[in-house]
């Protein structure tokens, strides 16, 4: 079954070019994106299934064995995969949702379809990619994709977040591609398993170059907090389906190639301790960011960041349930802060902003909206049974279980975290949902309806976020092998070279 | 093999006028200093390859060839590299058409803060929105 796995990065490539050819017809591009997405969700899950029976699928491209193109699909790169394709098509059906009742104004249509199809087999191929190079290559798909999206319309604010962006992210890649000229240097290959073995026979001194410039690429994608400035800044200007894909997926490709290149690269060694206390920073700074924020999509944008440093904390720790927890963790950040998104879009269209200073009740407004942010919300901030909650106890059961004063220190920090985020999520309660509009405020802008199908897919993300709940013993078994195996490192060799 | 000194100082040379040109303010100075740390980091991927004659087998006898790999890898990003100087570029010329120039601006956070600055004022209760931004940009 192995030729299922190029599938989710060859599907949207090809939907890509039969929604470029049929620019002149929006209803025909429309059925392509979601036909494409929900195979690619099909196969998706098709993957999962097979790897946590079978375990990891590999197809070296062109039969090039370890010198070329191999393609792994193991547990984690198959979860990765289901969870970042389900989100994807939801967006897509706000988006379309959104693009009709708009009059594709803000958001281009011809130009939208094909660019997020890309974007989607960028994130696949980042996921699924056995080898330095191509996961270079992967990051550059989703980045170029990502550039184009968030400069939609190339209004005065979009080209000027857009500047700062495609910069910061060009740094980013030129620092990645230098380090994989070092360890192909260093090495003779830049297959992943094939780099197992021959980095541990480097010098200490040789190793911890590579690792620290593959940590710095890969901590400015993901906005780890030294590295995380430029994010708050760019994307809350982009349309609101945009952010909301960037936001859900973009930041955790960064956070996935730290945990694959952490753990199967470079095991142990003295980066854990460094890792534990940039999680620590981000988590605090990055939450208090967010109390600061006076506009919705800012302070969400704080939250995204504050949150990766649970992640990392997951990562420093390398247990078992440490990893495993992390895991689960980004699952559930990346449905919770793309539906965030979605509903602080329609936020602004129910409410006409999204200025924390010029919104009031939208509660009496529009009582579903209320409820579409706010379950969510409460599944951010981590009150039970919601699956936020889980993913901290996870990470923070780990934490005591691995003792010493950092470890205690981050499962301080990640309870003061979990307190601030409902802090500020309260804030926002009270501010634009509960309080009477007060008639001295600034008048917010026209306000519209909201669409039936953004409501439905805001809805559908809600709930899937919710659901993770239910789910939540089985995910947590698949996470709990999948951070064994990534701890083992033979399981992933093995199947790339048996 | 062993680096050639001349490659490794033109490594070093690129990389260091690249990030001299990275710091400017005009995006057209920043788009260079791009291409040249793009160019660093492909003569730095060129130097961990084995050099030699063409790698065509027949042609030339396998212990002499040249590892062909690095070679691949720098097309891959060139071919990149070139896509990112036109978007690049067209941005530059997007927001020069925009503003009247190329320079990267400040961001809101910072704008907030040096308008509170000039009011001599703390931070904290300032009111910076996008459509707010949007109207002084």
């Amino acid at each position: 079954m192995t030729w299922l796995v190029p599938l989710p990065v060859v599907m949207p490539l090809l939907g890509a070019a039969l929604t470029l050819l049929l620019v002149r017809r929006p209803r025909a591009q429309r059925t392509v994106s979601l036909t494409v997405l929900t195979a690619t969700l099909v196969v998706a899950c098709a993957l999962l299934w097979l790897a946590t029976g079978e375990g990891a699928l590999v197809v070296a491209v062109g039969g090039w064995g370890p010198l070329g193109i191999v393609l792994v699909a193991d547990q984690l790169a198959a979860l990765m995969c289901v969870v970042s394709a389900a989100v994807t098509l939801c967006v897509l059906v706000y988006s379309i949702g959104q693009g009709m009742a708009d009059g594709d104004e803000e958001t281009p249509l011809s130009v939208y379809h094909p660019t997020y199809l890309i974007l989607t087999a960028g994130v696949m191929n980042a996921f699924l990619s056995g080898d330095l190079f191509n996961l270079y290559v992967g990051f550059e798909i989703l980045l170029v994709a990502s550039y184009v999206l968030l400069t939609l319309g190339s209004t005065a604010p979009r080209i000027r977040a857009g500047t700062t962006y495609v910069v910061v992210s060009l740094l980013s890649s030129l620092i990645f591609l230098t380090a994989i000229g070092l360890v192909y240097a260093a090495t003779g290959t830049l297959n992943l398993a094939q780099l197992v073995g021959r980095l541990d026979a480097l010098p200490d001194g040789l190793r911890l170059v590579l690792q620290a410039m593959l940590l710095l690429a890969f901590g400015i994608k993901a906005a780890v907090f030294p590295l995380s400035a430029w994010l708050p800044d760019s994307y809350p200007t982009a349309p609101a389906p945009v952010t909301a894909v960037f936001a859900g997926l973009l930041t955790k490709v960064g956070v996935y190639a730290i945990i694959r290149t952490e753990t199967l690269l470079f095991p142990g060694g003295r980066v854990a301790d460094l890792l534990m206390i940039v999680a620590l920073l981000t988590m605090v700074v990055g939450i208090l960011g967010a109390v600061a924020q006076a506009d919705l999509k800012r302070l969400l944008s704080f939250t995204l960041i504050s949150h990766i440093g649970y992640m990392l904390f997951g990562v420093g720790l390398s247990t078992g349930l440490g990893l495993s927890s992390a895991i689960f963790y980004v699952v559930h950040h990346i449905v919770v802060q793309t539906t965030l998104f979605l509903a602080a879009g329609l936020v602004e269209r129910r409410g006409g902003s999204t200025a924390l200073d010029r919104l009031g009740g939208l509660a009496r407004v529009s009582p579903l909206l209320a409820v579409l942010f706010l379950v969510p919300a409460l599944n951010l901030a981590g009150i039970p049974p919601f699956s936020g909650f889980l993913g901290k106890l996870g990470l923070l059961q780990a934490g005591v279980e691995t003792g010493g004063p950092l470890a205690w220190t981050l499962v301080a920090g990640g309870v003061v975290t979990s307190l601030l985020t409902l802090y500020a999520i309260a804030r926002v309660w009270n501010l634009a949902f509960w309080r009477t509009p007060h008639p001295s405020l600034p008048a917010p802008g026209p306000t519209r309806l909201m669409p039936r199908m953004m409501v439905g897919s805001t809805l559908a993300l809600v709930v899937f976020g919710a659901g993770l709940t239910l789910v939540a013993g089985p995910l947590f078994d698949v996470s709990a092998t999948a951070a064994e195996d990534l701890l083992q490192r033979t399981p992933y060799v093995s199947a790339v070279i048996p | 093999m062993t680096p050639n000194l001349v490659y490794v100082l033109l490594v070093g040379v690129l990389f260091a006028t690249g990030v001299t040109l990275l710091l400017e303010r005009s995006l057209t100075r920043v788009l260079i200093g791009v291409i040249l740390l793009g160019h660093g980091a492909n003569v730095l991927i060129l130097l961990g390859g084995r050099a030699g004659d063409a790698p065509i087998v027949g042609a030339t006898p396998e212990e002499g060839m040249s590892d062909p790999l690095p070679q691949a890898m720098i097309l891959t990003a060139i071919v990149i590299t070139l896509g990112m100087t036109a978007f690049l570029l067209a941005l530059a010329y997007r927001s020069r058409h925009l503003v009247g120039h190329d320079e990267v601006q400040d961001d809101v956070e910072d704008r907030r803060i040096m308008v509170l600055a000039e009011r001599d004022e703390g931070p904290g209760t300032a009111d910076t929105s996008d459509e707010h931004v949007r109207g002084s940009a």
